[in-house]
């Protein structure tokens, strides 16, 4: 791109732009204010609506029906709902076996794919196979293998009076879930590094190795460090993830509570007791927690913008 | 997006190669082996979906299969009335996707081709709004669809109704589209749009006739992406319906959990016949549907 010509059609674009006709005007309207209208209307003022009313008492539907309630939600939830420390206990397993298992092995199956060992094209298709089914047809498939008649009690030759229970004992349940979670989000994962990975320099692992770089110093001290803007996404995306769950467990519990996480309390404190409004204290905190990852998301991919 | 350029093989000390060899024939075989495992589910599912359950019941899980077909899935489509909620679905998905599609691209047009002061402060508005956690919205969204219902005296104006469920699909996944459309119309040359200007091409033009045009690749990879996304979805047409017969599919399957739980292997049917549009996706859209995925998580 030479200056000279650069410079003078942006000027003269620049001149146009002052000048739109009345019928530009009316379209840049309606091409901006349609979708800002919808996402702000359901996106937006519902998130802040939720905040607000997460200190009110509100039954039905009518405005007039609003009490304000100070931080009582916050107090019940705290000091009288011990099903919420279970909750959170679980969703912070849930971000710990996240964080240091199921993503690091989709990094490290990534980067191994991405070296095309033999087989590396089936390989990725069977791994990334789970993620384009839903949550809902994961927790059917999966009921399948672990129900006290199911595969896994066969294969363990109990009969159906011993059988274990994977999803109603205590000892089991919550490991049970992080594999079922963990078969979805390896292959997610693989492909997100992956298609990082084919970003980075091929060259770069070359010098490595001829300079006598063992494998794993390659990755630790040439690829990982080049992934930075993968990494931080990976990264957010794994805590998101699991903060936000839900599908796989109220296909599998209801709303039983047989494994409390946050995402299915808020849902049953607006379906059940709708008299309060607990289930927006819960989303708040649900959002709070969130609120880290988001921004460092944002951040991430909007470096080049504010700069 | 970068072409990487492949370097060409440098001449290496024999010894290591070999020893590398070795090594990389053993990942391969244990990636290969925890491949199978991975897999297993699925196969398993479908296997017990062609044997009747009452011959589990009786024999176990590994007794030999006396009787082999389909018939769990023609009663499956009969009994779970698989039909009604595929139907339910299409008529969810394909206005929600082909809206999202039209009003993000609009954003990132006017955001990435006209420079107002705002730009990025929209950018970031849709790009945020659609990394709330779900949880945080439908409180009020759900009141707030009752309360517009009964001023206009319909209460299944948008509760309940297949519009409202495409609306809140519509106003979340726009984030996501508006942000994905920016990221690649930046990459279009602006001397394309500055020649349509110059040419006196109305703002209208501008975008149908010169910009849609180019945009055809990000459009089909997110085309993709979002009809799985939205088919999958399981969390809005549940807390936003109340009637059986109008959910979409994933969502129908866990009422039919509870419903059908007598007999596993008809679920198991259910579930493969509701995992069949997906797996007719990834096997042949795959390309567009990894695109659209890491289009969202790299830029560039």
């Amino acid at each position: 791109m030479s200056v000279e010509t650069a410079a003078p059609s942006g000027k003269q674009v620049a001149r146009r732009r002052r000048f739109f006709s009345r019928q530009d005007k009316i379209t840049l309207g309606f091409f901006i204010g349609i979708p800002t209208f919808l996402h702000v209307a359901l996106v937006w003022f519902p998130a802040i609506a939720t905040i607000g009313l997460s200190f009110t008492y509100w039954t039905g539907i009518r405005l007039e029906d609003i009490t304000w309630a100070g931080l009582a939600n916050y107090e019940n939830i705290f000091f009288n709902t011990p099903i919420f420390w279970d909750a959170l206990r679980n969703n912070t397993i849930w971000i710990l076996w996240f964080f240091f298992i199921a993503t690091p092995l989709g990094v490290l199956l990534a980067y191994q794919i991405d070296r095309e060992i033999r087989g590396h094209k089936l390989y990725q298709s069977a791994y990334f196979l789970p993620v384009v089914l839903s949550l809902a047809v994961t927790g059917i498939i999966w009921n399948f293998l672990l129900r006290p008649d199911g595969f896994v009690n066969g294969l363990l030759g109990l009969p159906i009076s011993e059988a274990i229970s994977f999803f109603g004992d205590e000892r089991y349940n919550i490991w049970v879930i992080m594999i079922m979670a963990s078969w979805r989000h390896i292959g997610y994962i693989m492909l997100l590094y992956l298609a990082g990975l084919k970003a980075v320099d091929g060259a770069l692992r070359e010098a490595a190795t001829i300079d006598g770089a063992t494998e794993w110093q390659t990755f630790r001290k040439v690829v990982f460090p080049a992934m930075k803007p993968v990494n931080i996404i990976v990264i957010v995306i794994t805590i998101i993830e699991s903060l936000r769950a839900f599908d796989m467990v109220y296909i599998i519990y209801g709303s039983s509570g047989g494994m409390p996480i946050l995402g299915v309390l808020v849902f049953n404190n607006i379906a059940g007791e709708g008299a309060s409004m607990k289930g927006a204290a819960y989303a708040v905190i649900l959002f709070l927690l969130s609120i880290v990852p988001i921004i460092t998301y944002l951040q991430q991919q909007f470096k080049d913008d504010v700069r | 997006m970068t072409t990487t350029v492949k370097v060409p093989k440098l001449p290496k000390r024999k010894k290591r190669l070999y020893a590398q060899d070795i090594k990389d024939r053993f990942i391969s075989i244990f990636i290969g082996i925890f491949a199978v495992v991975w897999v297993f589910p699925i196969v398993w599912t479908l296997w017990s979906s062609l044997r009747p359950y009452s011959e589990i019941r009786a024999g176990g899980v590994f007794s030999p299969p006396q009787e082999l077909g389909v018939f769990n899935y023609a009663s499956a489509i009969d009994r779970m009335e698989l039909p009604t909620y595929f139907t339910n679905t299409v008529l969810i998905t394909l206005p929600a996707v082909f809206l999202i599609l039209l009003l993000g691209s609009l954003i990132a047009f006017v955001v990435t081709r006209y420079s107002f002061k705002f730009n990025v402060a929209m950018l970031l508005l849709f790009t945020a709004g659609n990394l709330l956690p779900p949880q945080l919205v439908f409180i009020p969204v759900f009141k707030l669809y009752l309360l517009l219902g009964d001023l206009v005296g319909d209460r299944r104006f948008l509760y309940d109704n297949h519009w409202g469920v495409i609306l809140i699909h519509v106003a979340f996944q726009m984030g996501f589209a508006t942000f994905v459309l920016s990221s690649y119309m930046k990459t279009i040359p602006k001397e394309i749009s500055e020649s349509a200007m110059v040419d006196g091409a109305s703002v209208f033009t501008h975008y149908f006739r010169v910009m849609l045009p180019l945009l055809r690749p990000p459009l089909a990879s997110l085309g993709v992406l979002m009809i799985t996304w939205i088919y999958n979805d399981f969390f809005w047409a549940l807390v936003l319906m109340s009637t059986d017969n109008k959910r979409p599919i994933t969502s129908a399957l866990g009422r039919l959990t509870g419903e059908f739980v007598t007999d596993y292997n008809l679920l198991a049917a259910g579930a493969m016949i509701a995992a069949l549009p997906t797996l007719i996706v990834f096997f042949v859209l795959r390309k567009q549907f990894v695109g659209g995925l890491t289009l969202g998580s790299t830029k560039g």
